[in-house]
């Protein structure tokens, strides 16, 4: 009952073995990341930075969007909390790559080691986002609902209270309330790694959704005490969506840090978490595709006031609007329509012929 | 010995306007089971219209017992109206759908209060203090000034207000034919509405009457700390933590856990770190949900299928 409830299951929702074989697929994904490498270069070469810089944002919104998706969309479990993983992730990889950057020279074996550290250091953000997702996870997905967000939300104000009064850990300067200023910027390779984690995620999630412990997660959200009593380990894979979800909003933060170059505690608090929620809902929660669509609407969507902005003078308050806007959007998705745009519908229903098939009991 | 029972005076005066706020939290929860985040701006907007009118009064040259009868009384009215809004626009036409979904819609209205709010032409994002005449008058001392200790007109008035109110609130909930229809609502909803009681009307009630506490202590914030538009974030969960530390749906718990609130945070404030205090009432709201979800007087309800 904690899920935003449309009908029944449908039936293509019953996983069957994936017609494409793992080792090509898992090959196909590999084509797609090396061919993004001379995409990014194009970018950069001929499109105005302005434009890629919008770009690369909407790769990180599609991941903390599509993260917290397999918290709520998929698991059904409401939780408030996703920006401070992004915190903790944008703060792992800001401070070590503050420290310890590698020059980047124009070419050759120097740059294979930038661009390892570069992945080493977001991962390891991940990492440590995905082990605070284990610690908070454990005690607070005992609760249900509303309760479950009023926790996670509690844990995020803490932990913006812990950064904010943290000048240093150990020689590591953390910056405290003023932020942490002059994390590199990775101007020239910021799309490929955004937009390549990015695929990583979808494609992450996409197979989760399709497998058969997908379908654990989605029972959990229909109805979590059936889920129980037809033997599913409730428990286990609540814990699961939230650590997988919080180890990729650590992802998405380390790549927000080092497309800005600081990092500010306030912005990652509850208002950043509920705007990734809004991503969620407006998209139409448990859709993957939906889910992408609306976090690349929703952050394009200041930049289109700015234009507003331009046209109307400097004391246009663009940002009030934008949340005015969002809120707006909230309520009257809630009455109008609560699945969302589409719903748990997705963009390319590939799998509906194989679905029938399972269906029908021949699969 | 003084420091520590003045610190406990400034708690007890801060933690009754904590109450006042929670008694909404808790009294909504009691009948919808839904965390009004609403609720919290509610009180911000007490605090908006409160500044406006002390504004006007002082700047009519009024006296400060006419000022503050202005003050709170015209904020109750405006918040009252508002919380009736807010309810019949925004959470009525929810009423059978999963919690979630209103849960949701409530962030968007608090977000939509908070972000209005902050527009210049209405308030501004920058907080703004009560004028001079009005505090000056709050923040007099009364009593013996021999023991050191200093006790405000506020204090003497957050608390006297608080106690008061809750005193109404629990003669409405116990001794009136509302309250017992509201209590019959809180018990089980459905069966409330088989034995003919109008649930719509206790439902706006409930919030007409939790909005005007609210918009007193709006008031009372907005004198003794000045009026934000962002206030209701803060305090509000800080108050909606009192009530799930009290038991939410409980009323005399809700007293209890705002003068808790109150006093550990004012506590950690004067003796351990300002820096860190607001981070203890969250500290609370985990550590409660993890040892006992219900609180100290809530009722434990079994999840059914």
């Amino acid at each position: 009952m904690n899920a935003i409830t449309e009908h029944a299951t449908p039936a293509r929702f019953i996983a069957i073995r994936p017609r494409v074989p793992a080792w090509i697929a898992n090959l196909a994904l590999a084509g797609l990341l090396v061919g993004l490498w001379p995409i990014n270069r194009l970018l950069v070469d001929q499109i105005d930075p302005y434009f890629l810089l919008i770009a690369t944002t909407i790769g990180v919104s599609v991941i903390l969007a599509t993260s917290l998706n397999l918290v709520i969309g998929i698991s059904g479990q409401f939780s408030l909390g996703h920006a401070a993983f992004m915190a903790i992730g944008a703060y792992t990889t800001g401070i070590i790559l503050r420290h310890y950057k590698i020059v980047e020279p124009a070419h050759g074996a120097f740059q294979l080691a930038a661009a390892g550290e570069f992945a080493g250091a977001i991962l390891l953000g991940a990492l440590f986002a995905a082990i605070a997702g284990l610690f908070i996870g454990i005690p607070t997905l005992r609760l249900r609902g509303d309760y479950l967000a009023i926790a996670t939300l509690g844990f995020g104000e803490i932990l913006f209270v812990a950064i904010n009064n943290t000048e240093n850990i150990g020689p590591f300067m953390v910056g405290g309330s003023s932020g942490l200023y002059g994390v590199p910027i990775y101007r020239d390779t910021r799309f490929f790694w955004v937009w390549g984690f990015a695929i990583v995620c979808i494609v992450c999630t996409w197979r989760i959704v399709y497998s058969s412990r997908g379908k654990a997660f989605l029972a959990l959200r229909e109805d979590e005490i059936a889920a129980a009593a037809m033997g599913v380990d409730t428990t286990w894979y609540k814990v699961a969506a939230f650590v997988i979800g919080a180890f990729f909003a650590g992802i998405a933060g380390g790549l927000a840090s080092v497309i800005s170059g600081n990092l500010d505690p306030g912005s990652y608090r509850f208002i950043k978490s509920v705007e990734i929620v809004v991503m969620v809902v407006l998209g139409g929660s448990g859709s993957i595709t939906g889910v992408i669509l609306a976090a690349a609407l929703l952050t394009m969507l200041p930049e289109g006031l700015r234009f507003l902005k331009e046209a109307t003078g400097p004391a246009f308050p663009a940002d009030q609007l934008r949340m005015i806007i969002y809120s707006l959007t909230l309520i009257l998705l809630m009455i109008l329509r609560p699945t969302g745009l589409l719903g748990r519908r997705e963009l390319f229903p590939m799998r509906r012929r194989f679905a029938r098939t399972a269906a029908g009991g021949t699969a | 010995m003084g420091q520590f029972a003045q610190q406990l005076i400034v708690g007890l005066s801060v933690g009754a306007t904590y109450a006042l706020i929670a008694l909404g939290y808790t009294m909504v929860y009691g009948v919808l089971r839904l965390i009004n985040f609403a609720h919290g701006d509610v009180y911000m907007v007490g605090a908006v219209v409160g500044f406006y009118l002390a504004r006007f009064a002082v700047g009519a040259g009024w006296g400060v017992a006419a000022s503050l009868l202005l003050i709170f009384g015209g904020a109750i009215v405006v918040c009252v109206v508002l919380g009736f809004l807010i309810e019949f626009l925004a959470y009525r036409p929810l009423r059978n759908r999963p919690r979630i979904v209103v849960l949701i819609t409530a962030i968007g209205v608090s977000l939509l209060l908070e972000n209005t709010a902050q527009l210049q032409w209405v308030f501004g994002a920058q907080p703004q203090k009560y004028p001079t005449a009005i505090q000056l008058a709050l923040n007099a001392r009364i009593g013996s000034a021999a023991s050191g200790i200093v006790v405000t007109r506020l204090d003497v008035l957050s608390l006297g207000l608080s106690l008061a109110l809750m005193g109404a609130l629990s003669w409405i909930v116990l001794r009136t034919r509302t309250g017992l229809a509201l209590r019959a609502v809180s018990y089980r909803f459905d069966t409330a509405m088989l034995m003919g009681i109008n649930t719509n009307r206790i439902i706006s009630f409930t919030f007409m009457f939790g909005s005007g506490l609210a918009a007193v202590a709006g008031c009372m914030d907005g004198i003794r700390y000045n009026a934000d538009p962002l206030m209701g974030i803060q305090y509000g969960l800080k108050a909606f933590i009192a009530a799930v530390l009290g038991g939410i749906g409980s009323i005399p718990g809700a007293l209890l856990g705002a003068l808790l609130i109150g006093i550990t945070e004012t506590m950690v404030k004067a003796y351990v770190s300002s820096s860190w205090a607001d981070a203890v009432a969250f500290l609370v709201l985990v550590l409660i949900l993890l040892i006992k979800p219900s609180g100290l007087f809530g009722r434990h309800e079994p999840e059914k299928v």
